[in-house]
């Protein structure tokens, strides 16, 4: 059984002493999703000097350096690459990636490809808040159609990434996206993303009042909130409509952003794969000598 | 993977003491030696036979091979392994190493050791992709931006190739920076006779981990074991809870990017780890320069037809020795100062239209004549074509 703690018995665990105050904005999602992952470790229980955290750059890439545990803060985009070599270094650890969307599906894109591909034991957090926000609010390829960023004036033209849908593609064993509003479901998924061997891709949309907020009439963080609301559903209820429901019904959620569980398999994980290539040559090898004696 | 450095089992692996060897299998088997654990590379020519030798070798010595999705992923996932806990390296030619270079300065800002195998090839851009040159020797030193030291070796012959391998892991373990071995497509695809040291004869540094207790552990600071500016180093997962950032940093690892003293301090650390040991960090060959009126200073490739040209000087009466720069970053400025006083000219052969000669003509100080030699495209020079240098042309 898990004791239950209040979030100030979490926060003296989980933060990392003398990095306080941090460099978010009054209502910034990413201190929420942090939260979140702090009740997630706890409930399961992991031993906090096995798991390290690496992040690219980006508001949401600060997040390892409020956490009292290692921590590599790499270069822009690039963390899964990094983590890649923690992995491999050390396959007994857990290794959790911090990363927005700027960070992760635009330069980072490709390492988030292979990394998916290859099915490599990590757990990526991607915050997505539609917008570079630590650079002061330009087009993020995740970005709405018709948002609005410094970089994009007069609206996006600019079909937004689906990553979630990307990862699946891929074969990640472990798929979901969230809103923060709701704690439960995140939690829940984290862990999962966190047990799971191979890759798995946790998404979630997080408000970014001051660079993504303010210019598309969401400043106020109510109606920040209200927007997530009114534009997701979840995958059960989407696709129940898209199967039963009226056409009316149906172009009413075609746009919106599903959240949900999307994929949860098992294949075999890079590092599994390649121990057993180990033990094959080995053995191998044991034969070829025993043959010669 | 569980690795554990095993000299004897390595040794099984490589196979017999003397073998007929290409110049770039040498630096896999030098980084293996060494224990080097973790490779993540990306295929280039002539640089794709290390990957090859790594992926053949390296499961079976229990270390792990990544073929990466490109250079910037693979110097990103060496500088990773090492922080968690691994010795690593990758390999790459002029392409790869442009790309490499943002997180080549990252390793130097968090101190990371690493080793970058770059056989060089012509450029800029795609060049001759199978020729060799020697066209990134500044890339090297000044190809990352900001400030921070270089430590880097240039292998003539395969041998080396082997031998500045496993010395390039000794120095970037020592110094907590990352080390290339500027190799090229004419040694990197060579074939000479080698001879692989025994277990007994490996020389081999090790990172000073930390063994502090853990409250006073101060990750980004002087050693605090032992008198060195190189921190002892707390890999992941080994309780220490390090913070390790590319920001500006102050000694607890935490960003501290707005003011100019936290900067000042971070970067002349970690720069002066290096250019303090300056008179330590010289390895050269030096010949004929006792009674030398001129003198070949040179490196990598170009040294073997500059000794040709240098013997056939001697033949013919004419008082000339050479310089051979084993380690050509840091550059040994000393030494070339008093060889420039001893001599009346200098000439600077290379595989580029004139890089190393700058160091050279800087640290000469006017007291002789310093004559770029340049040869580009892919050919070594001719022994005849440096020879004639020694007659004034
Ligand atoms: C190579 C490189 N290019 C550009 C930048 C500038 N930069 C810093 S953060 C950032 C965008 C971050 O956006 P995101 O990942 O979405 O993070 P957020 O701040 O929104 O959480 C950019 C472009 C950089 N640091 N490095
Ligand atoms: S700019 Fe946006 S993403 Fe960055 S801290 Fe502020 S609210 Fe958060
Ligand atoms: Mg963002």
């Amino acid at each position: 059984m898990v004791e239950i703690k209040t979030a100030d018995e979490l926060n003296k665990k989980f933060l990392r002493e003398g990095m306080w105050p941090t460099i978010f904005c009054n209502g910034c999602g990413h201190g929420v999703v942090l939260e979140y992952t702090f009740w997630a470790l706890e409930e399961l229980g992991l031993d906090m000097d096995k798991v390290i955290f690496a992040s690219g750059i980006g508001c949401s890439s600060r997040l390892p350096g409020y956490i009292n545990a290692d921590g590599l803060h790499t270069t822009h985009g690039r963390a899964i690459a990094f983590a890649t070599g923690i992995k491999a270094a050390n396959p007994d650890f857990h290794v959790i990636i911090f990363t927005g969307d700027g960070d992760c599906a635009g330069i980072g894109g490709n390492h988030f490809i292979h990394a998916a591909r290859r099915n490599i034991d990590m757990t990526v957090i991607m915050i997505n808040n539609f917008i570079y926000g630590m650079t002061g609010g330009q087009l993020a390829p995740t970005a709405p159609l018709g948002s609005i960023a410094t970089t994009a004036p007069y609206g996006n033209i600019e079909h937004p990434f689906d990553i979630s849908n990307l990862a699946c593609a891929l074969g990640a064993n472990y798929v979901a996206r969230w809103g923060v509003s709701h704690p439960y479901q995140p939690i829940k998924s984290i862990k999962e993303g966190l047990e799971k061997r191979g890759f798995s891709l946790l998404e979630f949309l997080a408000p970014c009042p001051t660079a993504y907020g303010r210019r598309n009439k969401l400043g106020d963080i109510k109606k920040h909130w209200a927007w997530y609301d009114d534009n997701t559903i979840l995958i059960e209820d989407y696709e129940k409509i898209m199967k039963y429901g009226t056409e009316e019904e149906k172009a009413q959620v075609k746009d919106k952003i599903q959240l949900g569980v999307f994929q949860d398999i098992q294949k075999p994980g890079f590092f599994e794969s390649y121990e057993k290539l180990v033990d094959r040559l080995r053995e191998k090898e044991t034969k070829a000598k025993e043959g010669k004696k | 993977m569980k690795y554990k450095y095993d000299p004897k089992r390595i040794r099984e692996v490589l196979g017999k003491k003397v073998q007929f060897l290409l110049g770039d299998m040498a630096c896999v088997y030098g980084g293996l030696l060494a224990g080097c654990s973790f490779f993540g590379g990306y295929p280039i020519t002539p640089a794709s036979e290390v990957a090859e030798g790594m992926a053949r070798r390296l499961p079976r010595v229990g270390g792990t091979y990544i073929q990466m999705e490109d250079e910037i992923g693979s110097m990103a996932a060496v500088i990773g392994a090492a922080w968690g806990g691994a010795k690593s390296m990758t390999a790459t030619s002029g392409p790869g190493f442009s790309l490499m270079m943002e997180n080549y300065g990252f390793a130097a800002m968090t101190e990371t050791p690493c080793v970058i195998v770059n056989v060089q090839r012509t450029g800029p851009s795609t060049g001759q992709p199978t020729l060799g040159a020697q066209g990134d020797m500044m890339q090297v030193r000044w190809g990352t931006h900001g400030d921070f030291e270089a430590l880097a070796l240039a292998p003539s012959t395969v041998q080396e190739c082997m031998d500045f391998t496993i010395e390039a892991f000794n120095l970037s373990e020592k110094y907590r920076n990352p080390a290339c071995v500027m190799t090229d497509g004419e040694v990197g695809h060579l074939r000479e006779r080698i001879i692989i040291p025994d277990e007994k004869d490996l020389k081999i540094i090790d990172r000073v981990t930390a063994t502090i207790d853990k409250e006073k552990y101060i990750p980004f600071t002087n050693s605090q074991t032992r008198k060195s500016k190189v921190p002892d180093f707390a890999t992941f997962g080994t309780g220490y809870r390090t913070y390790v950032t590319g920001l500006t940093h102050n000694e607890k690892g935490f960003p501290a990017t707005d003011k100019q003293p936290d900067h000042e301090r971070l970067v002349k650390r970690i720069t002066t780890k290096i250019t303090d040991d300056a008179d330590k960090l010289v390895m050269v060959e030096q010949l004929n320069l006792d009674d030398a009126d001129v003198a070949f200073v040179t490196y990598g490739a170009t040294a073997r037809p500059a000794e040709s040209a240098m013997e056939m000087g001697r033949k013919n009466g004419i008082k000339v020795g050479l310089l051979r720069l084993k380690i050509v970053w840091p550059f040994p400025d000393k030494l070339v100062t008093n060889l420039a006083k001893d001599v009346d000219k200098i000439i600077v052969p290379e595989m580029n239209l004139g890089q190393m000669v700058h160091p050279v003509r800087e640290f000469a100080e006017n007291h002789c004549e310093v004559i770029s030699a340049p040869k580009i495209g892919g050919e070594m020079h001719l022994p005849m074509e440096l020879y004639k240098y020694l007659e004034g042309k």
